[in-house]
């Protein structure tokens, strides 16, 4: 983490554009550190929570959308519900990684990205959500074989983990859904 | 008995179907006991996630709507996964609030939203059984089993939402209610590390040993939660020195209301809670 913030380019529209789609006033935050205090995962982000505030009204589009920091915060709301002023940081930094992903910025955790979009796919597959398949497709895409292999084991064998996924039987009511997304982001 | 609730519709979520099937079947059997019956809402599908609402604001939407579409509005809809009960409401107050999308929600399923859909978190169906005396009869039941009551993430929500009921406590209230003995302890309200469990697992390991070692030191025997997701994390994530058994909510609930909980539900768990249990109850 730098000490200082240094703002080498600025986005004059990036702030604006962060308030409205979070629908959060950016100019309550007071940087009493309320968010970045109570978040369980700020001594692993690159940038606190209450600094990525300041950035983004600093127009510092490049640096925030590249940052760990969005994609290391689960939206646990934690931040939301400490700020004094309302501000809510979750809204944020779901706006940070979503303008991310469609500006196709270098993301910094692509292991997290690539575990939403395995979830969304097994979605779009059964309607729900299978969680032995998810894991295996997340393995095979990080090439990571063996890490956690004894843990998979032992939740098939108390039958944590199912064989067979848990489907929606009206699969085109499902495939309906994603095409009705695109009318609703 | 007199209770207001006799029949609820439910929405059990990906969870509850599949990793956390215990969940599901002590809550049903809890509830059961009370005459309250659970109509599972036909062909239901995933609630959207962390994972859809992380990177995809339309399918969340969309996802949680055909759910809200599919309940009948005749009675509650009762949701046990504090996850699912945030996005389905989250999606509720869209609806509610943005005509536009109402609108296109509306024409996609050929039907008017009803917005005075109820959704009941399990917590809030809790506290009204408690108003209405239902647990009168089990006190001491809990023989001053030490509880450590773990909510993680599941009591903080967006600001846009702070005016529903908060149910902070519920879990100490019903316990010490059923001669539970909580302890205070400073864990009870942090995340579990959720989905980076999968893809950052050292973070998660790294949260999930210091709620359970601050379990311990608070002198514990078990932890309570009320969410699948921390209930799953909490048993993987944790190293061999900090383990301490996990139950769901709705499993201790049981073993209040019979003195006994179902052998199936304590296989299925990969800390096993059976000595603990065997120091009050023959398990």
């Amino acid at each position: 983490m730098d000490a200082m913030i240094l703002a080498p380019e600025s986005n004059g529209k990036f702030a604006g554009m962060v308030e409205e789609m979070s629908r959060s006033n950016l100019s309550r935050c007071w940087h009493c550190l309320c968010c970045s205090g109570g978040c369980p995962f700020a001594q692993d982000m690159d940038i606190l929570p209450n600094r990525v505030i300041r950035m983004v009204q600093l127009g510092m589009k490049q640096q925030v959308l590249a940052s760990s920091a969005i994609w290391l915060c689960v939206g646990c709301n934690t931040c939301s519900m400490e700020c004094p002023n309302a501000v809510d940081m979750a809204a944020v930094m779901d706006v940070l990684r979503r303008m991310a992903v469609q500006e196709n910025v270098k993301i910094a955790e692509p292991g997290v990205l690539s575990f939403h979009q395995k979830v969304i796919d097994s979605i779009s597959r059964y309607g729900r959500t299978h969680k032995l398949e998810i894991m295996m497709r997340y393995k095979l895409s990080e090439k990571d074989f063996f890490s956690d292999m004894d843990l998979g084991l032992k939740m098939l064998s108390k039958r944590k983990l199912d064989l067979m996924p848990s489907k929606v039987k009206d699969r085109q009511q499902v495939q309906d859904l994603f095409k009705l997304a695109k009318d609703l982001s | 008995m007199t209770f207001s609730h006799t029949q609820l519709n439910y929405f059990p979520g990906c969870s509850l179907a599949t990793t956390a099937k215990e969940n599901n079947a002590s809550l049903i059997y809890f509830l059961e006991q009370f005459d309250i019956g659970l109509k599972e809402i036909p062909d239901w599908n995933c609630c959207g996630s962390s994972s859809t609402h992380s990177i995809d604001p339309g399918l969340a939407l969309a996802l949680a709507s055909r759910n809200l579409f599919l309940a009948p509005d005749d009675k509650p809809l009762l949701i046990a996964c504090p996850g699912c009960h945030l996005r389905l409401g989250e999606a509720k107050l869209t609806l509610t609030t943005n005509a536009k999308k109402r609108t296109r929600v509306e024409q996609h399923f050929g039907k008017p939203f009803h917005a005075d859909l109820k959704l009941m978190h399990f917590f809030e169906l809790l506290a009204e059984m408690s108003c209405a005396g239902l647990f009168k009869d089990l006190t001491g039941r809990l023989k001053n089993l030490k509880i450590a009551s773990y909510y993680g993430c599941m009591l903080a929500r967006p600001p846009r939402m702070n005016r529903l009921p908060n149910h902070h406590g519920l879990i100490e209230k019903t316990m010490t209610a059923l001669g539970g003995d909580p302890v205070q302890w400073g864990f009870s309200g942090i995340c579990c590390g959720t989905f980076l469990s999968v893809s950052r697992p050292a973070i998660a390991s790294r949260l999930v040993n210091r709620i359970m070692k601050g379990a311990i030191q608070s002198g514990a025997e078990c932890i309570v939660t009320a969410c699948a997701m921390c209930h799953l994390n909490l048993e993987i994530r944790c190293a061999p020195e900090n383990r301490i058994p996990v139950f769901h909510f709705s499993e201790i609930l049981s073993l209040a209301r019979d003195g006994k909980a179902s052998r199936e539900w304590l296989n299925r768990h990969l800390i096993d809670p059976v000595p603990v249990l065997n120091t009050r109850w023959k398990m």
